[in-house]
Parts: C-alpha cells; sequence; structure tokens
C-alpha cells in the first residue's frame, strides 16, 4: 500500500515516531498523483517543489520534536478558491488569468503555522458555483470511482484527491453543499463548520453569508483534528466568531448512547434514489442499536430553500464578482473603450454558468424586484431557520442522505440549470440557517457508488456531529474501501 | 413572460456582461424559467417576519484606529495588466 | 411669475482618522500613488472589511453636535456601480439605516437667524483617485484614497438662497473642525459639496425639477453655482422649456454649469446590506462616553467669549471662526487679559500674514507663526507703556518666524519707549531751537503745525518716545511761551 493511502492520524504518528519523513510521505504522494492525475484531473495546480521544500523543514522540526500541531509534515491539498501567497490562484476561472496571490489566506497562514506540507490547488466548478466540478474553465474532474461520473462539486477536486489518496486530507469550501455533496460522491468525510467558526478571510468569496472552509478526510479522526487546527475567530473576519475551540478529537468517544436523531420527513419523499434512503435507514437502524433515539421531526419550509438560496447566494455572489473587472488583476481584454473593456473581459473570463448567477443576482437585487426576491427570500430564510431551532428542541442531530442520488454522469444535468440546482435540496437549508453538518459514506449503490449520509448539528455544536459520525463509522468499514479508479 | 429580452440586456449592462444574441435568447428563456420556480416563495405569507439579516449573533465587530500595514505598491501592482510607476494604467476613463 | 429656490446641500467630509475605515491602511496624504494600499482597500480577491471604531464614534459626535437621533441600530451597505476608482465594484455606505437622523444647524445670516434640518449622516468609504494619462489614451488610478472614511451630510431641502448656501456649508464645516473629525478644506478635497436645486412658482407647495450640481471646489464656487444654477432654471422655464432631472458640472472658468455626458439615465445601485458586516448596536453608554468628549462647540463659545470678555459680535465672530484661532485667543489671555487689544492683533495683523501663507484654510496651530504667549506679551508691553502702538507694528514683524520673545526683540532693537522727562524734554528743545519758523506760527495760531513739531520730536527719538508724553510736554513747552 502507498504511503499515500494513510490517513492523518497514522501518517501523523508514523511522522512523529520517525518510521516515515515528511519527505518521504510527500514524495510518494506526488508519485500516486503523478500515477493517477492523467485519469483523475483532481488539481489545476501542484506545488512539488515548494511542497519538498516545506517536507524538509517538517522533518527539522520533528527530529528536534518540536512538534507544533498534529499536521506537521502533512501533505493538503486545497481548494483553488483559497488565495496561496506566491502560488497561483484561479478559482477554476479564466477571469483571474495568472494570478498570483500576494498574500495567504488566513486558514493558509494556520496550515504553514502548522508546519503542513502544501501539495497543490484542486480544481471545482468556477467560482465554486455548482454541484459537479463540470464548471470549471479548465477541465472536468472524475470520479475515482468510476471515471465516467462526476466528483460532486463544488469541491469535486479535493474530494476526488482524498478518495484516490492525492493527499492526506484536504480542505474545500461549503456554500450550498459544495463539501457535503462532493464527499458523499467519492465516498469520503466532509464538514461544513458552523458559519463563522473558521474564518473566510482570503477565500475567494461567493455568497459571503453562507460561505465556510472545511475538511474532506479520509475517516472521521482525520476530519476532527483538521477542524481543530483550522477553527477561531480572525480579527480579519468580522464574521467569525469569538468562541472557544473545542478539542474536536476528544468528542470521538463512539459513544452514542441517548443521542437524539432527528429524522426529517421532507428529506425522506419521492426523487430519492431507492438505494439512498434504504443506506441512510439502515445506517440509522445501526445507530440505533448502538443506544441513539430517532425523534421524526419536520422541517416544513424545505421545499422553498431552493428558490431562497438561488436569490440570496446569486444576489451576494454578483456583487462579490463585481470586482474581477480587467482593472488590477486577472484577464484584460482588448477593446475600444472602458465600458467595452469590462463587459469584454468579464465575457471572456466567466463561463456559462458564472454568467447566469450574476444574471440572477443583479436582477434579483435591481429597483423594482428587491422586495419581491432579495426581501423575500430572507424573510423565507429567516423561516427555514426557525423550523431547525424548533427542531432542534427535539434532538441533538438531525439525519439525512447528503444527496437525493448518488454521482450521475459526467454531461447529464448540464442542460437545465434548474436540475442542478434542485440536487442540492438536502444541504442548502444548512447554509441557509448556518448551522454545521458533515458527510460520511454509508454505503454504495448497485453501480458501486457511494452513498452519504448527512448529520446535521447545532450551531458551533460540531462536537456532537463528530461523535455520532465516529460512533458509526467505527461499527462500519466503508471508509476501509478504496477506489478502482476505472471507467465503467 | 416573467422577464423581456430588454430587461436581459438591461441587467446585462449593468453586470458589465457582454452578450451574444444567442446568449441573450438562450438567458431570456433560462432565467424566465428560474423566475417561474421562485414564485414558489409568494406562496408564504411573509408580512411578519424579520428578514434574516445576518448569519451570526453578534454584534459591532470593530477594530482599532491604528496603522497596521506598510506601503508594498509593487506587490499590489504584480498582477495588474498594464501599469505605470505604481499607478494601475486603465482605459480612459471619460467624465 | 416669481419664483422659489430651493436647496438641498450633500456634504461629504473626510474623516481625521489614523487609518482608513475597512483596513489598516494610513490614512496620511500626499504618499506616493498606492503607497497606502492593501488587498482590502484595492478590492483584492478574498478580502474583507473590519469597521474602524473611531470612524464610528466620530459619526455619533457629528450627530451629537448637530442635535441628530443616534441610530440605536444602524447597518452598512453594498452601493454596486463599476468605475475604476472603485476597486470592490461597490462602495461600502450606508442606505435604510445610517447612524444618525433628524438633526438642524442653526444658521445667522446678516443678523437674522435660520434653522436647517438634516436628512441624515453616514458613514462611507472614499473611492480611489483617476487622472488622465499624459499621452491621453488612458487613465491612471491611485487608491491611496480608496476607503479613507466619509461622513455624508444631507440636509432638507430648507436653504433658499446661494448665501444660506453658503452660511450653511460655513457653519458646518466649522462645526467638524471644532469636533476634531474633518480639517474642512474644500480646496484639498477633505470638504466636498455637492447642491441639488430646483425652483418653483412662489407659494407653490410641491417641488420642482431637482437637479444636482457636481464639481464645487470651493465655498464661492457653490454660491456662484448656485445663483447661475437658478437664473438657468428660471429663464427655461419662462420660455416654455421643460426642465429634467440631470447632474450639471459647475465650470469655474466658464461660471456656468453644463450637462455631464450622459451615463446611464438612471443609476441602479441595488444597495442591500454587506453580509460581510455585522449590525451596529450603539447604546446609550456608547452614546455618553462620546459626548463626554465633545468640546465646546462654536456657537456656545462665541457667546461665552461675548460675555466672558465683552467681545463684539464681530469680534466673536471671527475668533471663533475656526477652534484654533478661538483656542489662540483664550490661550494669549492666560498670559496677558487684555481681550479688545488682542483680538484686534489676531483678527488683523495675524490673519493678514496667515493669508498670506495661505494658512487660513487649514487649522494646524503648531504652524502659527508667532506662539500665542509672545503676543500676549507684545500687548502687555503696550499696555505698560513699554512700547507704543506703532513700535509695536514692527516687534510683530520681527516675531514673525523667529521664535523670539518681544522683550528680546525690543532690547536687542532697542525699541523701549522713551517715557522719562528728562530725555523728553531736551529731544523737545532741540526740535524747538531748530524750527523757530513752526513755533511762530503756531504762536501766531496755526495749531496744525503741532503736528508736524511732533513728528519732528518722534524723528529726533527715532520714533522712540512716547508719543502721549510728547504730546504733553511739547504743549506745555510752547504754551509756556518764550
Amino acid at each position: 500500500m502507498s504511503l499515500a493511502a494513510l490517513t492523518l492520524h497514522e501518517a501523523g504518528e508514523k511522522l512523529r515516531s520517525r518510521e516515515l519523513s515528511s519527505v518521504e510521505l510527500t514524495e510518494a504522494v506526488f508519485q500516486h498523483i503523478a500515477e493517477t492525475d492523467d485519469k483523475i484531473r483532481a488539481y489545476i495546480t501542484l506545488a512539488k517543489d515548494a511542497a519538498l521544500e516545506q517536507a524538509r523543514r517538517a522533518d527539522q522540526q520533528l527530529m528536534r520534536n518540536e512538534i507544533t500541531s498534529p499536521l506537521l509534515g502533512i501533505p493538503l491539498a486545497l481548494k483553488d478558491n483559497f488565495l496561496t501567497c506566491g502560488l497561483r490562484t484561479t478559482c477554476a476561472s479564466k477571469i483571474l488569468g495568472d494570478f498570483i496571490p500576494p498574500y495567504d489566506a488566513t486558514t493558509v497562514q494556520k496550515l504553514r503555522h502548522a508546519g503542513a506540507v502544501i501539495s497543490g490547488k484542486t480544481n471545482l466548478d468556477e467560482f465554486a458555483m455548482g454541484s459537479s466540478a463540470e464548471n470549471s474553465a479548465f477541465f472536468p474532474t472524475r470520479n475515482p470511482w468510476n471515471l465516467q461520473r462526476i466528483p460532486g462539486g463544488s469541491s469535486g477536486g479535493s474530494a476526488a484527491a482524498v478518495a484516490a489518496d492525492q493527499c492526506i486530507a484536504a480542505l474545500g469550501t461549503d456554500t450550498g453543499g459544495s463539501i457535503r455533496q462532493p464527499a458523499a460522491c467519492c465516498g469520503v468525510v466532509g464538514l461544513k463548520p458552523t458559519y463563522g467558526r473558521v474564518s473566510r478571510y482570503g477565500i475567494i468569496a461567493f455568497a459571503s453569508s453562507m460561505d465556510q472552509v472545511g475538511p474532506l478526510t479520509k475517516d472521521v479522526r482525520d476530519c476532527a483534528m483538521l477542524l481543530e487546527a483550522i477553527a477561531g475567530q480572525d480579527p480579519a473576519d468580522s464574521t467569525s466568531v469569538n468562541r472557544p475551540v473545542p478539542r474536536y478529537t476528544e468528542a470521538l468517544t463512539g459513544d452514542v448512547r441517548g443521542i437524539r436523531l432527528g429524522i426529517p420527513r421532507e428529506y425522506f419523499v419521492a426523487g430519492i434514489q431507492p438505494e439512498v434512503e434504504q443506506a441512510v435507514r439502515a445506517a440509522i437502524r445501526q445507530l440505533e442499536k448502538n443506544g441513539a433515539v430517532v425523534e421524526e421531526i419536520s422541517l416544513p419550509h424545505t421545499e422553498f430553500a431552493v428558490a431562497v438560496y438561488y436569490i440570496v447566494a446569486t444576489a451576494e455572489a454578483s456583487s462579490n464578482l463585481a470586482r474581477y473587472d480587467g482593472m488590477r488583476f486577472g484577464h484584460r481584454a482588448q477593446a475600444k473603450d472602458l465600458t467595452d473593456t469590462y463587459m469584454i473581459s468579464r465575457d471572456e473570463g466567466f463561463g456559462a454558468e458564472v454568467k447566469r448567477r450574476i444574471m440572477f443576482g443583479t436582477y434579483a437585487l435591481s429597483a423594482g424586484y428587491y422586495d419581491a426576491y432579495y426581501l423575500k427570500a430572507q424573510r423565507v430564510r429567516a423561516l427555514i431557520k426557525h423550523d431547525f431551532d424548533e427542531a432542534f428542541k427535539r434532538c441533538d442531530v438531525i439525519v439525512t442522505p447528503t444527496a437525493p442520488t448518488t454521482a450521475f454522469k459526467i454531461g447529464e444535468k448540464t442542460e437545465d440549470p434548474l436540475q442542478m440546482y434542485l440536487s442540492d435540496i438536502y444541504t442548502i437549508s444548512i447554509n441557509l440557517a448556518g448551522l454545521p453538518a458533515l458527510s460520511l459514506p454509508c454505503g454504495f449503490d448497485p453501480d458501486e457508488m457511494p452513498i452519504g449520509m448527512q448529520i446535521i448539528g447545532k450551531h458551533f455544536d460540531e462536537s456532537t456531529i463528530l461523535r455520532v459520525a465516529h460512533g458509526y463509522e467505527q461499527a462500519t468499514q466503508w471508509h476501509k474501501k478504496k477506489p478502482k479508479m476505472e471507467d465503467r | 413572460m416573467k422577464i423581456t429580452r430588454e430587461e436581459v440586456q438591461r441587467v446585462a449592462l449593468l453586470a458589465r456582461l457582454r452578450l451574444t444574441p444567442e446568449e441573450e435568447s438562450q438567458l431570456t428563456e433560462q432565467l424566465d424559467h428560474i423566475l417561474g420556480y421562485m414564485e414558489k416563495l409568494d406562496e408564504l405569507d411573509t408580512s411578519n417576519v424579520e428578514p434574516f439579516s445576518h448569519a451570526v449573533d453578534a454584534v459591532n465587530a470593530v477594530r482599532e484606529d491604528i496603522v497596521t500595514n506598510r506601503p508594498n505598491a509593487d506587490a499590489l501592482l504584480a498582477n495588474a495588466p498594464d501599469r505605470d510607476a505604481t499607478y494601475f494604467k486603465v482605459p480612459k476613463i471619460i467624465e | 411669475m416669481n419664483y422659489e429656490t430651493v436647496i438641498g446641500l450633500e456634504v461629504h467630509a473626510q474623516l481625521l482618522t489614523e487609518s482608513k475605515i475597512f483596513c489598516g491602511c494610513s490614512t496620511e496624504f500626499g504618499r506616493e500613488p498606492n503607497h497606502n494600499t492593501c488587498p482590502v482597500c484595492a478590492g483584492f480577491p478574498g478580502v474583507l472589511p473590519v469597521l474602524n471604531k473611531k470612524v464610528v464614534e466620530f459619526a455619533i459626535k457629528a450627530g451629537l453636535a448637530t442635535h441628530c437621533e443616534i441610530a440605536r441600530s444602524s447597518v452598512l451597505a453594498r452601493k454596486n456601480y463599476f468605475y475604476p476608482d472603485l476597486p470592490k465594484g461597490y462602495q461600502i455606505s450606508q442606505y435604510e439605516l445610517p447612524i444618525c437622523t433628524g438633526g438642524y444647524l442653526d444658521l445667522e445670516l446678516n443678523g437674522a437667524a435660520k434653522r436647517v434640518r438634516l436628512t441624515r449622516i453616514h458613514m462611507e468609504e472614499d473611492a480611489g483617485k483617476n487622472i488622465h494619462d499624459a499621452h491621453g489614451d488612458a487613465s491612471l488610478v491611485d487608491l491611496n484614497r480608496a476607503g479613507v472614511p466619509l461622513l455624508e451630510i444631507v440636509s432638507e431641502p430648507e436653504l433658499r438662497t446661494a448665501a444660506e448656501a453658503g452660511a450653511y456649508l460655513r457653519t458646518l464645516r466649522t462645526i467638524l473642525q471644532y469636533l476634531g473629525i474633518c480639517d474642512g478644506n474644500m480646496e484639498e478635497g477633505s470638504f466636498r459639496c455637492d447642491a441639488n436645486v430646483s425652483v418653483r412658482p412662489e407659494g407653490s407647495e410641491t417641488l420642482g425639477t431637482k437637479i444636482e450640481i457636481k464639481n464645487l471646489n470651493s465655498f464661492k464656487a457653490v454660491e456662484r453655482a448656485i445663483e447661475f444654477e437658478v437664473e438657468r432654471q428660471i429663464a427655461t422655464l419662462a420660455e416654455g422649456g421643460k426642465l429634467i432631472q440631470q447632474t450639471r458640472l459647475w465650470d469655474e472658468n466658464r461660471e456656468e454649469t453644463r450637462s455631464m455626458r450622459s451615463k446611464e439615465s438612471a443609476h441602479d445601485y441595488r444597495y442591500f446590506p454587506d453580509p460581510d458586516l455585522l449590525p451596529l448596536v450603539i447604546d446609550s453608554q456608547w452614546i455618553n462616553e462620546v459626548r463626554a468628549e465633545l468640546p465646546e462647540l462654536p456657537a456656545a463659545r462665541r457667546g461665552r467669549l461675548m460675555s466672558q470678555y465683552s467681545l463684539s459680535d464681530y469680534d466673536a465672530d471671527l475668533l471663533t471662526s475656526r477652534k484654533d484661532v478661538a483656542d489662540y485667543f483664550e490661550a494669549a489671555l492666560k498670559t496677558h487679559a487684555n481681550p479688545k487689544i488682542l483680538s484686534n492683533w489676531i483678527v488683523g495683523d495675524l490673519f493678514r500674514v496667515l493669508k498670506e501663507r495661505r494658512l487660513d484654510e487649514q487649522f494646524y496651530i503648531e504652524r502659527w507663526p508667532i506662539p500665542a504667549q509672545h503676543l500676549a506679551e507684545m500687548v502687555q508691553l503696550i499696555d505698560q507703556g513699554k512700547i507704543s502702538g506703532r513700535i509695536a507694528k514692527s516687534v510683530f514683524e520681527a516675531m514673525l518666524d523667529s521664535g523670539k520673545a518681544p522683550w528680546q526683540i525690543v532690547s536687542e532693537r532697542g525699541l523701549e519707549q522713551v517715557s522719562d522727562i528728562g530725555s523728553i524734554e531736551s529731544a523737545i528743545d532741540q526740535v524747538l531751537a531748530a524750527n523757530a519758523k513752526q513755533v511762530a506760527q503756531f504762536k501766531s495760531g496755526n495749531d496744525k503745525v503741532f503736528g508736524f513739531l511732533v513728528g519732528q520730536v518722534m524723528k529726533a527719538t527715532q520714533g522712540r518716545a512716547n508719543p502721549k508724553k510728547v504730546n504733553e510736554l511739547l504743549r506745555e513747552k510752547l504754551n509756556a511761551g518764550v
């Protein structure tokens, strides 16, 4: 087995016991990338030289036994919407051109400070807008479980890289499900923390009131470790919250006795793939066997979530993406005057989905429509959040499928944007309410495509989510299965 | 139709996006379709609901009035499509 | 038909904070282009704003000084439009929930008092600067100014004449200077004004077509532009023409307003609350803390100076027109309490010097050429009879920039007034002896020649003789006869 297949906690132990060096580990990871990325295309940019330099420094620290963090010497991949100083950042778009950021995102600074090794930048749907990584301006990433299928999105590259052992763990971002859904598609663990738990500074903004940074990992323990390393208030991010960061690894007791699992009836309706429902219900029964208690709950405004999300998120995005104008960085078209320069640069630089969302968001905010769309959506959003507040009076976590289907074929849903939006139905409400949620594997369908179960928690209660997830994981073997990386 | 081609053109100008005539047609259709779906929200009576305004409960995130940044015009201009000394050079702005 | 003018003024005041409103860049003026910038104020990918607490405090101060209601909860909002000096493609400002509402300014114009209400005061960020490239085919953008904090102060359309508008601006500017939040320099752009002007038939309640005038770079420009625009609007209507709502630029050279190149017909700014910033909740404790820091405001100080020092309206006005002038005056009084004479020297000679040096629009008291204490000491010397008023003029000139105390100058140059009878008498005797003809003229009833003789005595004593004593003794001697 390649060293690249190690989990974060396994690799960390071996590094600290000096059984393994960071340079060896990093080289193994890059070797494995070289062998597999032709097929998977998870990475946009590889940073091998810099990574080896970081690995050497980590080894020096390890030799001096200066273990400042469990991430010391561990190769991690970053979604390409994280700004990395000196390393090209594209957001999977042409509009950034060859942009090389002059600064690091706060989260990236934390990783560097911890001595982690950054293997490279992974593919995504352009500007994080999409659920399949097909909207990347460069190339689609392929699902390691079946190369004809999508890896999910928008953090498709990070999820695929983790599943294919092209990194020990990765970071992604989640605005409407973009960590959880690809985690489900690729059979890995993905967590969206509570809004405000992790700094957004230096993450290319999509929907400012929903974006969150989170880990994609091979198992739940890795997820807890990575979350612990990145959580915390950042003075550069006004929306990051001043709350102490718990030792999330201490939540991994495996004890789910007495934990109330809320099962929302609106998430188990027509349209869900039968095997997905079966797998999730079986997982719930497994948890009950171990002492958890099931509560039927209702989230009555679920059916409005997609509409709310696509108004609010696109409105915020239309404003956030105005800075990509060809004036100070990125692609600038040759044009006859200023207005044309704006219009053509942005036309040439943005892909179809991004343009569609900018148009829609601009419309929703424009004079005459603001009340009917944006304001209305924000009111319904308050109702959706209220649903969760009520539900959480009767349960500790909420359990649902992560997505209504397993990963579909590349190209299957690109015709009808609305169809694509509707596949986000299970993940979107969580972002609207700012809640934490995790996806982990709970089975496979007859085509051997992974099925994901979503565990939603109360605000800032990632610990309970991790406890339940860990408890389930340890009672199963799904996380030990590895993809074959073939066409089928 | 919930949205006309003229509206799409107006919005495209507001958003500084050049659209080909085919894109205009396509977008008009797609946005119209999406707006139709959005009508779902009208099913709900929200007259007594305060709009969701901020995702965190906190208020007053402020900083002290101290200069913390060190000038580095070159770093900032390094990615500029065009520059003149330490200015960003852009197409002529006509008042 | 008689028309009534309706004027509303929108002022943008640049705030005197150390750092910008949303990032830690310096607000210092005059740095090389783009040296006071960072990824945040340059609108780079991934950046986020963090509000400068001092900007909020300054806004509260401005609101309290103008009797506004300070909003318990206010929100920062995005105003979206594309322009190269607006790096994010939106300006962070305030829309529905500004920090201050209501409020008023009390003006005095030609002895009459007028109260002008304010609509609102809100916080926002400034944009960068565009300049034209030397070759003419491009523009150059400097973002040093992007992110500098501004207060936008909007008046109700209650001004009725250009002169009222001028008075409003001067009153507002003085208040902001007193508060120490803005230096009020229109020429340098730290205090900007746009005027909204319309006309309507006298007695009508409905507002006419509102036309906005921009590019006003001085108080005079505001007044002249309003006058021009009012005439233009009335003339247009009188000819049966229609007025369209538009923005016009004031052309300083041609002294006229002209229509701006047509931009998008109506600006659709798509305001919405900025999701990157949290709501601002201002409780009474915060307000009281700021209130406790308020200085004595211009009107109050003026009233106090008048009653405390028996100054006239006119003098008190001039002395309180700027806080640094009032501070200087009261500092001088601490050394020597002759308010009337001190006041004359300040508003006469010192103001003249400041104007010559173009310091009259800036309020940096450290740059004044004579310390308050020295000016006071000089007046003290006059009052003690040590120098005459005329000699004082030369002492004043010599004090400018030299840093020397008046006593020093007087003794270095031997300017001390001669008051001892003996010296004066001997000078008088000399003059009388040398000017027998004029003495005879005086004796025969020509009183005018007295002045000439006084002049000669002053000349003989290098101007140092105490004029009063000279007068006295000369008359004595002449009347005593020969």
